[in-house]
């Protein structure tokens, strides 16, 4: 459908390019403080204050990196709990979009479920190692368990709590439209409260990695999680230090997809 | 031949119509809104429904698109009974009630009838569009439109089901004073193009004797709960009405006092004196 341009069509026209000096702007200024932190890190490390068993300069760190990378020790660990992340977020966030839905769409479903669902939300990660450790071994399962419970109530809570204040106005109208059941979740309800989905889906993927961290300290042989605690009992701060840092880079990164899928679903649904 | 049949204006009969809500508490008990109303609407008549605020206006609108059920007598629409959403009502609201993330076209094409075909569909929603003048703004979403163009989407919207009945519940009661004189001369020249019976609701009295056929005013007898229908009147002439005719000028005065509006002050001991010379000079 063509019509002639509007005002407001040409204003938005002329946009693109102080975006993105703005966004050069972002990038620049959020790389100030890790940089002066990179600097005070090095200066510290290089004048001798703290032992180097301490704290190990940044190079030092580096040259770690390095050196898994060379034993082929380095991927194979980013992988395996990169792949845990995902498959437990997919789970729990999948589990929480569907039980939030019941949830927050059903009156029955909220007598039901709520109560018992908010009782267990109050349950402490760690209070569930014990359990699936018995019951699920050491494997991958009971780590992946783990994080999905992590991402399962961030998504679980938020999506209920959303789906209960959709505009009432609006769900009348299209019910005296003539739409029910599936078709007004689809129409009215989803794109409804899809900003929050996306907010709890991020919520849930910082607990994801929380929970990713938790389960690999306490039970593995491999992963970020168990070079932190192999690289403390050998007292290799460098590696501690290296963990850490591919932890924010990669959790900052996924966030950051998230983050571009957020954005892509307000332009479309906002 | 359009593809899409014309509708057929419906005949709506109002039987002894009661409503009753349940109280908020338990000691509370049930309070009627609602008793007795019985009224025929012709098909193709404008109705204007007047009343104070809180008097059931709504309710009874509601009653008819199948959004709240009666509870008592019935409501009939070219003889059947209404039960739940019928097909043949549309509602325009107070509020446009649009969905954020659609645009003009799209929230328009929400109201066609379930099974429209698409090429027909669309083919209705853009005559619809340029029949409430937003061709310009068919691709904008709601929150780039003015108040007043929101209205006439909502009024679109309403229209795309062609409706047998079209129930209008204050649909111009947020805008300001103009655009409400602009969205009423539009109302008139859609009925004229899309010939549904009409049922409005609406507080303003100048409005209801702009636009309608017959007025009928909803009021509460003294010591019997429940409005009914206290006043009933035909507005006299065709549309489009002078505003500034002497003879609805008269017909104000009667329907505002019927609304507990004294229309000489004469509570206040303020004499009336016609300054002006009364009709016919």
């Amino acid at each position: 459908m063509t019509h002639a341009p509007t005002p407001a069509t040409a204003v938005r026209a002329a946009r693109p390019r102080t975006g993105r000096s703005r966004s050069l702007t972002v990038i620049l200024g959020g790389a100030i403080i890790p940089l002066v932190l990179l600097a005070v890190w090095q200066t510290v490390a290089s004048l001798g204050i703290m032992p180097t068993s301490q704290l190990p300069s940044p190079v030092m760190v580096w040259d770690a990196g390095v050196d898994l990378a060379q034993r082929g020790l380095l991927l194979p660990n980013i992988g395996i709990s990169v792949q845990r992340v995902f498959l437990g977020f997919a789970f729990g966030a999948a589990a929480g979009l569907f039980l939030g839905a019941i949830v927050g769409l059903s009156r029955l479903g909220d007598v039901l479920l709520a109560p018992t669902l908010g009782a267990l939300r109050t349950v402490p990660s760690l209070a569930w190692v014990p359990l699936l450790i018995i019951w699920l071994k050491y494997g991958e399962v009971s780590k992946v368990t783990l994080i999905a419970i992590g991402a399962f109530f961030p998504v679980y809570t938020t999506v209920s709590a959303a789906l209960r204040h959709v505009d009432r106005n609006l769900v009348e109208a299209a019910r005296a439209f003539g739409l029910n059941g599936f078709a007004l979740f689809r129409t009215v309800q989803l794109p409804a409260v899809l900003p929050s989905v996306i907010s709890g889906l991020r919520l849930a993927l910082a607990q994801a990695w929380l929970f990713l961290v938790a389960a690999e300290l306490l039970a593995a042989s491999m992963g970020l999680g168990w070079l932190l605690s192999d690289s403390q009992n050998n007292g290799r701060t460098d590696r501690i230090f290296l963990a850490i840092i591919l932890l924010a880079i990669i959790g900052k990164l996924s966030d950051a997809l998230i983050g571009i899928f957020a954005r892509w679903a307000n332009k479309r649904w906002a | 031949m359009s593809p899409v049949p014309a509708s057929a204006a419906a005949r709506v009969r109002f039987d002894s119509v009661e409503k009753s809500f349940a109280g908020a508490s338990r000691s509370e008990g049930e309070r009627r809104v609602l008793r007795d109303v019985t009224l025929d609407v012709a098909p193709g008549e404008v109705i204007a429904i007047l009343g104070t605020s809180g008097c059931g206006k709504s309710t009874l609108l509601r009653i008819v698109g199948g959004l709240d059920g009666a509870t008592g007598g019935a409501v009939r629409l070219d003889e059947q009974s209404i039960v739940g959403i019928d097909e043949r009502t549309a509602i325009g609201f107070q509020e446009p009630r649009l969905l954020p993330w659609r645009t003009v076209t799209q929230n328009v094409a929400l109201g066609l009838p379930q099974g429209t075909p698409a090429a027909a569909g669309r083919e209705r929603v853009a005559r619809l569009i340029s029949l409430v003048g937003l061709e310009d703004f068919a691709d904008h979403r709601p929150r780039e439109i003015s108040g007043g163009m929101a209205q006439r989407t909502s009024l679109a919207r309403a229209l795309a089901r062609t409706p047998g009945v079209l129930l209008l519940d204050e649909p111009f009661g947020a805008l300001d004073a103009l655009t409400k004189l602009r969205m009423q001369d539009l109302l008139l020249s859609i009925h004229e193009a899309e010939p549904a019976t009409i049922l409005l609701v609406t507080h303003d009295v100048d409005e209801a004797l702009q636009l309608a056929d017959r007025v009928i005013v909803l009021g509460h007898e003294e010591g019997i709960s429940g409005a009914t229908i206290i006043e009933e009147l035909t507005v006299p002439g065709t549309r489009p009405r002078d505003r500034g005719s002497a003879e609805l000028a008269e017909l104000r005065g009667r329907l505002l006092s019927g609304l507990g509006i004294d229309r000489h002050g004469s509570a206040r001991g303020i004499e009336t004196e016609p300054g002006i010379p009364i009709f016919p000079y």
